[in-house]
């Protein structure tokens, strides 16, 4: 398990009000209660930790690069983000 | 029950430092938005905005009263002047019974940007001694008030993107209550420096191209600047000396959403359209133009219009819907007031407004929008929306006479 999946998974979990354990990567920001406000929130506490910038605007939320229906589709988003920065 | 007309406007904004000026470029359809001038700009993402150009703020002003003005209450102060002027109410004869209501979301925000700038930024240990009379958000209702002498009931009214709507409606209000005989109101807004466009960046709600209300293409909300201020009169106040009604304002109403900070509710917007036209007295069939919230995000326009089909049924397909924001950009808590203007337009010279920068019809906005370019057509009663995050709803209707 990568660090920026429990990374990614504790932020998301915070912000739902939900312990780690109950955020898996087949669960959707709906499922978890998680509204507008707590997405673009959640996206500003990723993108301050691992010091990256993700493409989204709540206007056109499928039309962002990154898939937000997933929490698992979240952390690939990130880790791609992140290893395109070191290399 | 006293009814209130409008004798004066004036406006700056960045369709013209004049009514007149403003009026034209709406019946042109003319688009204010362009690439954002100010410091810092290349750090922002978002790089469009309608800004006031051409503004020589020495023309206006001493350099002492410069020191003691933030642009938010320039902008008011220049609205005021060609307002009270165009109405020729003698502020001394009606001092004590005349009021100022000005609507703001940011008020001071370039003192505080600037201000803060010294401390944190360039390490100063001080900043100009009139920082805090500069920057609160009722000195624009306090320097129209001093200027003119008007001491009546004088306060600002914030409440977001409704604050105009806000305090024009206030002061409909206490001139129908007997409060007042006149009240100053509008709204201004200045919140185009580095802090305040940054903030709205950061909501992700901004468009980085244009603002398109209504277009299925819309991509988002554009910041703008500027204000625009009425004279309200009770009706035989203004006739018995002789002035000339612009138009009558006939019905308020706000409400509270009491749902979500951001989120638009259909039903609060709905309530709230209810709720004016019942304080009016008039039927849904009665409306010829709203000037809508239209902000151009992709919530606020498919709500808006679900709420008005909801409220005009039938009706709704008779109606002419439009948003200028497209043309001058969302000037917060100043875009009731120079929306307004839209709506005196419509009302005097029978011109309704365009939506400009459509580009493709939505179907969750189904309703005559006014696409691109202005239409001419007697219009005799409108109404006004305004939807303030925080859920706080303010709707004005306003008749010809």
């Amino acid at each position: 398990m990568s660090s920026i999946y429990s990374q990614v998974i504790d932020i998301i979990a915070s912000q739902a009000v939900l312990d780690a354990s109950d955020v898996g990567p087949e669960s959707t920001l709906e499922e978890l209660g998680i509204d507008s406000l707590g997405i673009v929130e959640s996206i500003f506490a990723i993108e301050e930790l691992f010091d990256i910038s993700i493409p989204f605007n709540a206007n056109d939320p499928d039309g962002s690069e990154i898939d937000f229906s997933s929490v698992g589709s979240i952390i690939e988003a990130v880790e791609r983000l992140v290893s395109g920065k070191s290399g | 029950m006293r009814r209130v007309a409008i004798t004066g406007q004036g406006t700056i904004n960045p369709l013209g430092h004049s009514v007149g000026k403003t009026h034209d470029a709406m019946a042109q359809g003319k688009c204010a938005i362009s690439g954002l001038d100010i410091r810092d700009v290349e750090r922002l993402t978002i790089r469009i905005a309608g800004q006031v150009r051409d503004y020589r703020p020495e023309e206006h002003f001493t350099r002492q009263e410069l020191n003691r003005y933030d642009r938010f209450t320039q902008f008011a102060l220049i609205s005021a002047r060609q307002a009270i002027a165009q109405s020729g109410i003698d502020p001394e004869a009606y001092s004590s019974r005349t009021g100022v209501v000005i609507g703001t979301a940011g008020g001071g925000l370039n003192t505080w940007d600037s201000s803060y700038r010294d401390v944190y930024q360039e390490g100063k240990n001080r900043v100009h001694p009139l920082v805090v009379p500069k920057l609160m958000n009722n000195a624009a209702a306090s320097c129209v008030s001093m200027e003119f002498q008007f001491c009546g009931p004088t306060f600002s009214v914030s409440t977001a993107c409704a604050s105009s709507n806000h305090a024009i409606g206030l002061a409909f209000h206490m001139i129908r209550s007997g409060i007042a005989d006149v009240m100053i109101a509008g709204g201004s807004e200045s919140m185009l420096c580095f802090g305040g466009v940054k903030a709205w960046e950061s909501l992700r709600v901004m468009s980085s191209t244009a603002c398109r209300p209504f277009s299925a293409n819309r991509s988002g909300m554009v910041q703008g600047e500027g204000a625009a201020v009425f004279v309200l009169e009770e009706m035989e106040h203004a006739r018995s000396r002789g002035a000339e009604p612009i138009c009558e304002i006939s019905g308020f109403c706000m409400t509270s959403d009491a749902e979500d900070l951001v989120m638009p509710s259909c039903k609060g917007a709905a309530r709230t359209m209810r709720g004016a036209l019942r304080d009016a007295g008039l039927g849904t069939d009665k409306i010829d133009y709203i000037n809508a919230h239209g902000t151009g995000t992709a919530a606020n326009d498919r709500i808006e219009c679900e709420a008005i089909r909801h409220v005009f049924g039938q009706s709704a397909a008779d109606l002419l819907v439009s948003s200028t924001k497209s043309m001058h950009g969302h000037l917060i808590g100043g875009t009731g007031a120079v929306e307004l203007l839209a709506c005196t337009l419509a009302l005097t010279k029978g011109i309704v407004a365009p939506t400009v920068g459509y580009e493709e019809p939505d179907e969750n906005c189904d309703l005559n929008v006014v696409p691109n370019q202005a239409l001419a057509m007697p219009v005799h009663v409108v109404m006004s929306n305004a939807f303030a995050f925080g859920g706080l709803n303010a709707v004005l209707v306003l008749n010809s006479v």
